[in-house]
């Protein structure tokens, strides 16, 4: 009798990346909850751009290299991209720069290198960064963070603004942008204000980052899910999340007056969706869990040093990036001990 | 000393041992034919020293090696020798020696229970162990023989008795340390003596409790100080040889060392019962227990075969197929070979045969992504290696990385292929490498290489010669007989 010949191992776990990437997926859900209940329902419009943008350009892209689509459409990672790049834009945002910001990432931040696999860069920061420096007005609008805030009302201005670009026209930018925590902390700083000054303008609420503790400890829900379904592993939130609170309560304790604590930087702007799922994209991340541990506290450490004395509010983006393009030397020098080779 | 917990990684696998151990350990029946492999998978080569039409016994040597890094064949069956050569039924086995089974199981003189082992010096225990053709039963095949008088040479301290069956479906050591525990204990006993090692350890792992029991049983019988029992947890590799030496000793052999250069010597517990069995009746090694299981087998089992009996033999022992098996691999499901014929005789290095149905094999069945550089395969690298850096360093072929990164560290025991959420066969892409490499390696040396080959070519053409003239001389001898007679 005769028989099919394979290579071993014949037999193996059966863990796929579309099973990494679904369970990202569906461990965004709570922070999308917290961002449409806080900021209204843009995060929506931004999905429903965002997706069939990264959707079509991913099938687009392998079309064009000659690679099978089914495949890659089906491993969910395209989605991913597309749905943090959604999480971090401002709901205000028009559909357009959407359209842009999303195909910026899938052609330029992945397919341009080959695809899955190949990118140094996060694909949905390269996206963020582009549009950011592009159009930096349209990338700072965000909802005012107040307690009165008609949940109706922002619905429609969102909307309009999503479709048109503008508002309508019995109503003013003025009235409907607010400054984040971080924009007011940043203005402020620059003010030469105190941080008790500062604190006491709107954004602020008993924690820190007014709403935006919400969407964090959200976040923070989902990455824990994460970790304990063994999808993702602890050392790089802990890192970033680590290297961020450290120099904040070191800043703190040298100086109150003019940096927030740990607390605030760990609940303010995107913390928790980049320790968890943005800084985490493994493609573009170091490799060993030391080197994972050395890039996720240079993210950390940036985003502190660009959110106290950087030009931009929140320095996820740019923090990610800078230490992606750090990730080949983390890892040549973060190779782990080989088993009867003696200690470096 | 601990063992060190940075390569303690691996994976707990799901274990398919039960359906085989519902059963002792059976006799296989006799082949009819038997057909012993001249390389019965070590890639080394034995020299036949039988004739075609000659009649041989049981225990009878029947192939020599020809160094000291292969161990010579006996006759499995009584009978007559039917052919020499290329084994054409059988796609790639290679040579043979096919042996007609007069069922008399007639033993050679020599198959005669050995002196007192404790009054043999240890060079001719060692001596008689090499007669036997005993050979690593794990599946290495190195002779033991040459094992044991390597580290006699280098005094070793350690000898470890490897028990730890860590491959699912495999638990032909598991019943045998059951059924033969004294056996194992009394082999134990005797590598001490011929190696010269002070202590011997047996390793076994916590899924094995009864031969656990029966071999505490056996050492609580001979009480003998030097001999203990180890029980490690039950994770793949623990077997490999560097792995479960670790574990034991908590020593590392270093990098480009043996384990003899630290001391240690590791022998299967298998080999062990075959020593105690030569020392016990003479018998040499002309059989083994193989474990016969699969989703597409009737009857899993455990079976004490004959070396040269055909598998679907084996197979129609176990009560044959069942359902409709896709894969017959030997060895385990993580480094098993996969063979494409079950007419493929038994060797010495088949210690499980596995006829794997899609249920057995659903899960294998993925297309491969790209690496995506989760780490996975990091994480359960028992060698501490970056799999995902090796598959980068083999893509592009660069040779600088791939030392880096330690290639040659590599125990192939696919632990990454399993985890591997790209479905990546990345120790099939490192074997290849490797061949690569060696095959660049032997292209800067091809001059050595062509004089080499052209030497045995010579050798092999005078080999052929001198029989051809024996088998002339035989035939004119016997015609001159036959005339003699006649006249």
């Amino acid at each position: 009798m005769r028989f099919e010949t394979a290579p071993a191992p014949h037999v193996v776990a059966g863990f796929t990346v579309p099973r990494v990437m679904f369970p990202v997926l569906l461990a965004l859900v709570p922070v999308a909850m917290a961002h449409v209940a806080v900021l209204g329902p843009g995060l929506l419009l931004q999905l429903a751009v965002a997706a069939p943008v990264a959707l079509g350009c991913e099938a687009a892209a392998l079309a064009v290299r000659r690679r099978a689509i089914e495949p890659a459409l089906r491993d969910g990672s395209v989605l991913v991209t597309a749905a943090l790049l959604a999480l971090c834009l401002p709901p205000y945002l028009p559909w357009w720069l959407t359209a842009l910001g999303t195909a910026v990432a899938v052609l330029l931040g992945k397919h341009i290198y080959g695809g899955l696999g190949y990118n140094p860069f996060n694909p949905a920061m390269v996206g963020y960064a582009v549009l950011l420096i592009s159009f930096p007005v349209a990338m700072t609008r965000w909802p005012p963070l107040g307690a009165d805030l008609d949940w109706a009302t922002l619905a429609r201005v969102t909307v309009h603004s999503f479709y048109t670009g503008a508002l309508p026209a019995d109503l003013s930018w003025d009235a409907w942008t607010g400054a984040t925590a971080l924009d007011a902390l940043r203005t402020g700083l620059r003010q030469r204000l105190t941080m008790q000054e500062i604190r006491a303008g709107a954004p602020f609420d008993a924690i820190g980052a007014a709403g935006f503790v919400w969407l964090n400890l959200a976040a923070l829900a989902g990455g824990l899910f994460l970790l304990w379904r063994g999808i993702a592993r602890w050392q790089i939130p802990a890192a970033v999340l680590a290297g961020l609170a450290i120099p904040a309560a070191i800043g703190h304790a040298l100086d109150p007056g003019t940096h927030p604590g740990a607390l605030f930087h760990l609940l303010a702007g995107s913390t928790m969706l980049c320790a968890f799922f943005i800084a985490t994209d493994p493609v573009s991340a170091a490799t060993s869990d030391r080197g994972r541990l050395v890039y996720g506290a240079g993210i950390g450490f940036l985003t502190w040093i660009i959110r106290r004395w950087g030009s931009y509010p929140d320095g996820v983006a740019f923090a990610v990036l800078l230490m992606n393009l750090a990730v080949p030397l983390i890892d040549r020098y973060t190779i782990p001990r080989i088993y009867g080779h003696a200690p470096d | 000393m601990a063992a060190r917990r940075e390569f303690a990684p691996g994976i707990a696998l799901e274990t398919h041992k039960q359906a085989a151990m519902q059963s002792r350990i059976a006799p296989a029946p006799a082949p009819a034919q038997a057909f012993v492999l001249l390389d019965q998978g070590d890639g080394r080569h034995t020299v036949p020293c039988v004739r075609v039409g000659e009649r041989v016994r049981l225990g009878s040597p029947i192939a020599c090696a020809d160094t000291d890094a292969g161990a010579d064949l006996h006759a499995p069956v009584a009978g007559r020798v039917r052919s020499i050569g290329v084994l054409e039924r059988v796609p790639d086995a290679g040579h043979a020696i096919i042996i007609d089974n007069d069922g008399s199981d007639e033993r050679d003189p020599g198959f005669e229970p050995l002196p007192p082992p404790e009054t043999l010096p240890p060079g001719e225990l060692i001596e008689l162990i090499r007669r036997g053709g005993i050979a690593g039963l794990g599946g290495a095949l190195f002779p033991t023989a040459t094992k044991l008088a390597q580290a006699r040479a280098r005094s070793i301290a350690h000898l470890v008795l490897n028990g730890a069956e860590c491959e699912p479906w495999i638990c032909c050591d598991d019943a045998l340390m059951r059924e033969a525990a004294d056996d194992v204990v009394r082999g134990a006993q005797l590598m001490l003596r011929a190696s010269g090692a002070k202590r011997g350890t047996i390793a076994i792992e916590n899924d094995k409790p009864q031969a656990g029991e029966a071999l505490g049983a056996a050492l609580a019988a001979v009480g003998d100080a030097r001999l203990a029992l180890v029980v490690l947890p039950a994770v793949y590799p623990a077997g490999a040889e560097r792995q479960l030496l670790t574990a034991v000793t908590g020593l590392e052999v270093p990098e480009g060392a043996r384990p003899p250069d630290i001391g240690l010597l590791s022998q299967n517990v298998g080999t062990a019962a075959a020593v105690a069995r030569l020392a016990r009746t003479g018998e040499p090694l002309i059989r083994r227990v193989v474990t016969i299981s699969g989703s597409g087998v009737a009857r899993p089992c455990n079976m004490d075969a004959r070396i040269g009996t055909p598998i679907a033999e084996l197979i129609g022992a176990a009560g044959g197929y069942t359902g409709t098996p896709r894969r017959l691999w030997f060895g385990g499901s993580m480094t098993g070979r996969a063979l494409p014929d079950d007419a493929w005789p038994l060797t010495r290095a088949m210690n499980c045969i596995v006829a794997a149905t899609d249920a057995d094999l659903v899960s294998a069945a993925s297309v491969e992504r790209p690496c995506i550089r989760c780490g996975d395969c990091a994480r359960v690298c028992p060698a501490g290696l970056l799999p995902q850096e090796l598959h980068r360093g083999v893509r592009s072929h660069d040779e600088s990385l791939l030392e880096r990164y330690g290639l040659a560290d590599c125990i192939e025991c696919g632990c990454c292929d399993y985890v591997c959420p790209s479905a990546i066969p990345l120790v099939e892409r490192f074997r290849q490498e490797r061949v690569a490499m060696r095959e660049r390696l032997a292209a800067a040396s091809r001059a050595t290489e062509a004089r080499l080959h052209f030497e045995l070519h010579e050798r092999r053409a005078a080999d052929l010669e001198a029989s051809r003239r024996r088998e002339f001389e035989d035939a004119r001898r016997r015609a001159r007989d036959h005339s003699a007679d006649g006249g």
